[in-house]
């Protein structure tokens, strides 16, 4: 009777929990069945199954020319993101005084302030300096919203690095730069890694600043879909939207399994 | 003598807060070839040591001398000296065999000569079947051997050891400490070696310094630390110890006569070190395996002098340890004196027994003149 009574609790419990799922879900996989619509105007459910959007978009002069633009930005914004975020992560880890959390909370400001202001901030600076519009500063700005996702990530890495690692490189003969490209960088790895992954996510997906920097002929896919979808809606969106929708979930899947590795990593060290 | 001194400190001294000492005016000479334990309660001030000497830590004050060279404001990596740490440092993304490498690839010696000394470095281990491995996949025992090759491969004239077996359970210390002492041997490299562990540092070193609160209280054999501690602190930090207050009677000759403080009368050598006067404060300290037992004051040996160097008391605890007994005997004030004694003389005791206990006159030394009290307390890291 009691077991029974359990029961239900139990059901009713994975019910609204599948249900929150679904809410969150649900305006994320709609996009994937209407991208394989041929129909011109969205209808649900597609009257039939066709590749047409997809291969409008691949034979597009203007989203081949977006997709290899927001390659060449996010690559290079991941890279400037990844190198300075480590860096800081580093040094951060080591030296704890008053001084770093604040540095560490200046670090992590991009993330809390609205992007409107960091945007209209961006752009007054980069025209005063003569350099809005190019490659340059939207790379600087996307790397500047990537930026704390690594130093988080690689702050919790080195939070279970043993760094009698680095003295006992000390103590064997190698130089500090040594020691810090040779141990403390591989061992750090996956979750630096982890943290690139994330500044390309989230500089992929970056528009507001973009908007304000972007020159033509250096439309990103963000900015293409925004245009896109202000002068008339065209379905060729829900294939682009599945596709990125793709990238994030390998790359979520990926960032994943870097930080299971970082886990397994971390606790081998102190175990005998 | 001189040619004999490996490393020196000199009036060396380390305050982390600008306030509180951790290590004060140190001096201290390691021997070349000498196998030198630093024993202390943590905070005592023997890790600074070390890590002042491998260079991870600089001196407030004062100066350390390698070799005749001053080290203490070169950085870690130029002053070639091993080190092995409690938790092993094994670099987690090398094989046994690349950790070992490393020291060498640092110094950029040639491919042939790094593959051969990694060889030799691995069998002196005895771990030339795990070169492949990953330092994950060794038992602790096994790691601290990497880590201890790792750390002389490259021939360092020293190699320092932080708690090197602390994080290993009783047995494999024992087989490591073995096997530590025979690395010693076979290289004849100086060692300094840190623990906490009075039986290690008695059983492993050539010599033993007793830190307490950032000084050495004495520095000697582990014999001579056993036998004629300093001071009350070394007497109990090392072994077990009566310590028995009293006041000098008679100094006359080579036997000072001690009044102990509940009435007894006790006889004692003259301790070469310091003159003894009438009068004067002293403490005196007894080996618990110095202290015999019978059961009336008519047993006790024929020699034994009349009502001298014996104490009453009763039974109030019987604890067998394997290779004796070890025995807890209220005195009646309140105080309690252990006794050890062999299987066979302990079996006539029992819990609740009136006792005699009796010892010679040689075995009881006087320590300090005054009394330090309880300050035995050593600061918490």
């Amino acid at each position: 009777m009691k077991l029974a009574r359990n029961d239900a609790w139990i059901f009713a419990f994975r019910a609204l929990c599948a249900l929150i799922l679904l809410f969150l879900l649900l305006p994320l996989v709609v996009i994937v069945p209407l991208s394989f619509s041929p129909d011109k105007f969205f209808s649900f459910p597609p009257s039939s199954f066709s590749l047409k959007w997809y291969a409008s978009i691949f034979t597009s002069e203007r989203w081949l020319q977006a997709g290899l633009n927001s390659l060449f930005i996010s690559a290079c914004a991941t890279v400037l993101a990844t190198c300075l975020g480590t860096l800081a992560g580093a040094g951060l880890a080591r030296y704890r005084s008053r001084a770093s959390n604040l540095v560490l909370g200046l670090l992590l400001l991009p993330m809390l302030v609205p992007i409107v202001i960091t945007g209209v901030g961006i752009f007054f600076l980069d025209a005063y300096l003569g350099i809005a519009g190019t490659y340059a500063s939207i790379i600087i700005a996307q790397a500047l919203v990537g930026l704390p996702f690594v130093v988080i990530t690689v702050t919790a890495t080195l939070q279970g690095f043993d760094h009698d690692l680095i003295k006992a490189a000390l103590s064997l003969g190698a130089s500090p730069a040594k020691a810090f490209t040779s141990i403390l960088i591989p061992v750090i790895m996956p979750g630096v890694l982890a943290g690139a992954l994330f500044a390309f996510a989230v500089s992929f997906d970056e528009i507001v600043i973009t908007l304000f920097l972007v020159s033509p002929g250096k439309e990103t896919i963000p900015v293409q879909i925004f245009s896109g979808i202000r002068d008339s809606i065209n379905p060729e969106i829900t294939a682009i939207a599945s596709l990125l929708l793709l990238v994030s979930v390998l790359m979520m899947i990926l960032a994943g399994l870097l930080l299971r590795d970082r886990d397994k990593l971390s606790s081998r060290v102190g175990g005998a | 003598m001189e040619d004999d001194v490996l490393v020196r400190f000199r009036n060396v001294s380390k305050t982390y807060d600008g306030d509180a000492l951790a290590v004060r005016n140190l001096d201290l000479d390691i021997r070349k070839g000498e196998f030198l334990t630093l024993l202390g309660p943590s905070g005592s001030g023997k890790t600074t040591t070390l890590m002042m000497l491998a260079g991870f830590e600089s001196p407030s004050e004062g100066s350390i001398w390698l070799a005749g060279n001053r080290i203490d404001t070169l950085p870690p990596h130029r002053r070639g000296i091993g080190v092995v740490f409690q938790q092993y440092a094994l670099f987690p993304h090398m094989t046994v065999a690349e950790n070992i490498a490393y020291p060498l690839l640092c110094r950029k010696r040639p491919k042939h000569e790094i593959r051969e000394k990694v060889r030799g470095a691995l069998e002196l281990v005895q771990l030339a079947d795990f070169a492949n491995r990953r330092p994950s996949q060794l038992s602790g025992g096994q790691q601290q051997r990497v880590a201890l090759s790792r750390a002389l491969v490259f021939e360092p004239s020293i190699v320092l050891m932080d708690e090197p077996l602390g994080a290993l359970d009783r047995k494999l210390r024992e087989t490591l400490q073995i096997e530590i002492r025979r690395i010693h041997r076979e290289l004849k490299v100086t060692i300094v070696y840190v623990t906490h562990d009075q039986n290690e540092a008695l059983t492993m070193s050539d010599r033993i310094a007793v830190y307490r609160n950032g000084e050495i209280s004495q520095i000697g054999s582990p014999d001579e630390i056993y036998r004629n501690p300093r001071d009350s602190y070394v007497a109990t930090f090392v072994g077990e110890s009566n310590l028995l207050p009293g006041v000098v009677e008679d100094a006359g000759g080579g036997t000072v006569r001690v009044a102990l403080d509940d009435g007894t009368l006790a006889e004692a050598a003259a301790p070469a070190r310091a003159a003894l006067e009438k009068g004067l404060r002293i403490v005196a300290s007894l080996r618990p395996e110095n202290v015999k037992a019978c059961v009336s004051p008519d047993e006790l040996p024929a020699g034994h002098p009349a009502g001298l160097n014996r104490l009453e008391g009763t039974v109030a605890d019987l604890m067998f340890l394997g290779e004796q007994y070890r025995m807890s005997v209220s005195l009646g004030d309140g105080r309690t004196f252990i006794v050890k004694s062999s299987i066979g003389a302990a079996s006539r005791f029992a819990i609740g027994q009136s006792i005699v206990m009796y010892w010679d006159r040689a075995d009881l030394k006087i320590l300090e003149a005054t009394p330090r009290g309880t300050d035995h307390e050593a600061r918490s890291e």
